[in-house]
């Protein structure tokens, strides 16, 4: 193996493998018929359901589970619902393009050339990209009114906007809406209540390393 | 630094140090119970988890049956992704790779450093050890794999690896050890898994906030669109997945599912079925170099290791083979009534319990007296099969390694243990010779008095008692019963079938 400008060449490795696996796929007997199709058959996705009233209450209940809080409010009452979400988070990161006026003492993301600064900040707020109720999860693809990925990592709150008809029952479904997203590139981040561990004699202990508080705004 | 499985003793003798190790049957034995009972309702809430396990399996078999195309696919997407891919065949030339490219980046740093998220691939080559041979350390960063190395221990368990410790432990590893490596645990910590928790939090932000590079795994790598897939628990993996500037990693050639759908069914299957939970609170997705409306967002020097180790072997077995649908849920581990007792250590290596068994000898080969000991660490009952969310017919690859184990000794000098049963089918062909060994056997019964379980026999039979209790004989035998109470009738003492053959 040579190294080129710290960039290994792994060419004959690469080669090695590749033979490798085709001489155990040829041996006699394989039990795996050969597809024609790399991609293979889909698995069958069933179609969204779209979001009823018994969807989100499940989302509430299984965020609930997660030891999670959720406030719930009309589209007229977020300011009021942030307020009270942000409770004593004296410094808050907001990330471009999130709509809403938040209130204390802001750090605008396009003043924050690398998310290392966010270091210190009490509390960040965001949108999400959609909800899975079953699972109780916010999905985040960190478009407009997310942010960048170390935004909603660093500070220990994170209080999440999520809008009703964001919701989806199922986890397929769910992977279904976000290839758009994916085939974009974006990266994703699942979030399914707080940071937690049950490392030590399987206490579980909210809170190691992201937020140790999760917030999610559901606004209906 | 961790300490390593090699030269392990062989699977009855570490077990046997295991077991004799109250602690940590106690620690297990919670532990296990208690996963078990969080999976069986996680479980329960899917009203189709059986065709979800199809699905699971069906979706590896594809990728499997075309392994070479999925391969190149997954490899195409990255690159153009802007990541780099790297092809290592054995666990040396993946970890020369990781260290030629950490080497690169933060050579002439005063203390250079990686910082790990949790992968059993990177245990399995080693990579700790050779990263520090290099003079480059490794943190790992999830708690339990902070806690096995700051304590230079050995993980036991896939999910929790430092289940074998108590808090009261943890505490004292944390005050004595964290202090020599970084920022110190506070004063006043006490042993609660909160403050506990806290004290990994302070340590490690620092480590986060300054590493350039860090290493993962992936449970899952997607050939469709490229996007590497973590899945985690405590934010420790999201940290090292975004915040330095180069990000390795090091996944092995199974990873891989077909479709960005397939996702769906995986994402069901592994939180469900390892931690017992509707989803883990946090997974990490990503494709290549990320930026996110036109700034750049995480690492910008993306590399993914392709590792074989020994895959393509496994591959080429029919049979053996389908191991490779395995997703490291641990499942098998938490109902399996042996790991249940002996816990992780006495597999001799990163993969411990059921799974452990299957893949240690077809990983690692059959030449190590412990290889060889793994087939055996099983008592077939299937509840592995029946926990796998990827329908890993285990007890049935347990057979089939035993078969080859056997196969391997064949024309050989015979083990003890193949002497003994020569010798039993020798004395069960024929009734006169097995009547003449049951009166020795009774005989020595009636010398026994009363102890009803023989737990050490002499050599050769040594080699079976080794790792079984073999009843006592009988004082009594049923042809010489029949005989003193029917001698009578019957005025033969072979017996009612009378002819023996
Ligand atoms: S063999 Fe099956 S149950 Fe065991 S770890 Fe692998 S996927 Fe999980």
């Amino acid at each position: 193996m040579t190294v080129q400008g710290g960039v290994p060449d792994t060419s004959e490795a690469r080669a090695a493998i590749l033979e490798r696996v085709r001489a155990a796929l040829s041996a006699k007997g394989t039990h795996y018929p050969r597809t024609d199709s790399p991609e293979g058959r889909p698995s069958d996705i069933p179609a969204p359901a779209g979001t009823t009233h018994a969807v989100t209450e499940l989302f509430v209940e299984r965020v609930e589970d997660y030891r999670a809080t959720v406030v719930r409010c009309p589209s007229t009452g977020l300011g009021a619902a942030l307020a009270a979400a942000l409770g004593e988070a004296s410094s808050v990161v907001v990330p471009a393009g999130f709509g809403t006026d938040v209130p204390g003492q802001l750090l605008r993301e396009r003043d924050v050339a690398d998310v290392h600064a966010v270091e210190g900040i009490d509390a960040v707020v965001t949108t999400a990209a959609l909800a899975i109720a079953e699972t109780g999860t916010i999905v985040l693809d960190h478009g407009p009114g997310q942010g960048r990925r170390g935004l909603s990592l660093l500070p220990d709150l994170h209080v999440c906007v999520v809008r009703a008809d964001q919701v989806v029952l199922t986890v397929p479904e769910a992977v279904t809406a976000l290839r758009p997203s994916v085939m974009a590139g974006r990266p994703l981040t699942w979030v399914s209540g707080p940071s937690a561990t049950s490392d030590i004699e399987l206490d579980r202990v909210e809170g190691v390393h992201g937020p140790r508080t999760l917030c999610v705004v559901l606004v209906e | 630094m961790s300490r390593t499985f090699v030269g392990m003793p062989t699977f009855p003798v570490a077990a046997r140090e295991a077991v004799a190790d109250t602690q940590l049957r106690r620690n297990l034995g919670h532990a296990t119970a208690t996963i078990r009972a969080r999976r069986t309702a996680a479980v329960g809430e899917v009203d189709d988890w059986e065709a979800l396990r199809v699905k699971g399996a069906q979706a590896k078999d594809r990728v499997l049956a075309d392994l070479d195309t999925y391969l190149l696919q997954l490899e195409a997407r990255l690159t153009e992704a802007g990541a780099t891919v790297h092809w290592a065949r054995d666990a040396a030339e993946a970890n020369a790779i990781v260290v030629a490219i950490a080497k690169d980046r933060i050579a002439d740093d005063p203390t250079p450093e990686v910082v790990k998220v949790k992968s059993m691939a990177t245990q399995e080559i080693g990579l700790n050890e050779a990263l520090e041979a290099a003079g480059i350390h490794a943190w790992e960063t999830d708690l339990a794999e902070l806690i096995v190395q700051l304590g230079d221990d050995l993980p036991s368990h896939i999910l929790v690896p430092a289940i074998h410790r108590n808090r009261a432990e943890v505490r004292e590893i944390f005050r004595r050890e964290m202090v020599t490596v970084g920022r110190p645990a506070p004063d006043d910590l006490t042993d609660e898994p909160a403050r506990l928790a806290e004290a990994a939090r302070l340590h490690l932000r620092e480590k986060f906030l300054r590493a350039k590079v860090a290493v993962s795994g992936a449970n899952f790598a997607v050939a469709e669109t490229g996007t590497l897939v973590v899945v985690e628990s405590e934010g420790n993996g999201r940290m090292c997945l975004t915040l330095p500037d180069t990000l390795i990693s090091v996944v092995g050639i199974e990873k891989l599912i077909p479709t960005w759908e397939d996702l769906a069914v995986f994402m069901e299957l592994l939180p469900r079925s390892s931690t017992g939970e509707r989803m883990n609170p946090y997974t990490s997705m990503w494709t290549g170099v990320t930026s996110t409306d036109g700034r750049p967002d995480g690492p910008q020097d993306v590399h993914v290791v392709l590792v074989d180790n020994g895959r393509t072997t496994v591959l080429a077995d029919v049979v053996g083979r389908h191991a490779l649908r395995c997703i490291r849920c641990s499942a098998c581990l938490n109902v399996c009534p042996v790991y249940e007792r002996v816990g992780g250590h006495a597999y001799g290596s990163v993969y411990p319990g059921p799974i452990g068994a299957v893949l240690g000898p077809q990983l690692r080969g059959r030449q190590g007296a412990l290889e060889q000991s793994l087939p055996y660490a099983s008592t077939l009952c299937g509840a592995c099969f029946d926990a796998c969310p990827v329908r890993i017919e285990i007890p049935e690859l347990l057979v089939h390694l035993r078969t080859k184990v056997v196969d391997d000794h064949r024309g050989g000098v015979p083990t003890p243990e193949a002497a003994a049963r020569k010798a039993g089918a020798f004395t069960f062909t024929k009734a006169s010779r097995l009547e003449k060994a049951q009166r020795a056997a009774t005989a020595a019964g009636r010398l026994l008095g009363r102890r009803t379980h023989l737990t050490r026999l002499p050599w050769p039979l040594s080699a079976w008692s080794e790792a079984r209790d073999a009843p006592a004989p009988p004082t009594e035998n049923f042809r010489q019963w029949w005989a003193r109470t029917r001698a009578g009738d019957a005025g033969d003492e072979r017996g009612p079938q009378g002819e023996g053959q």
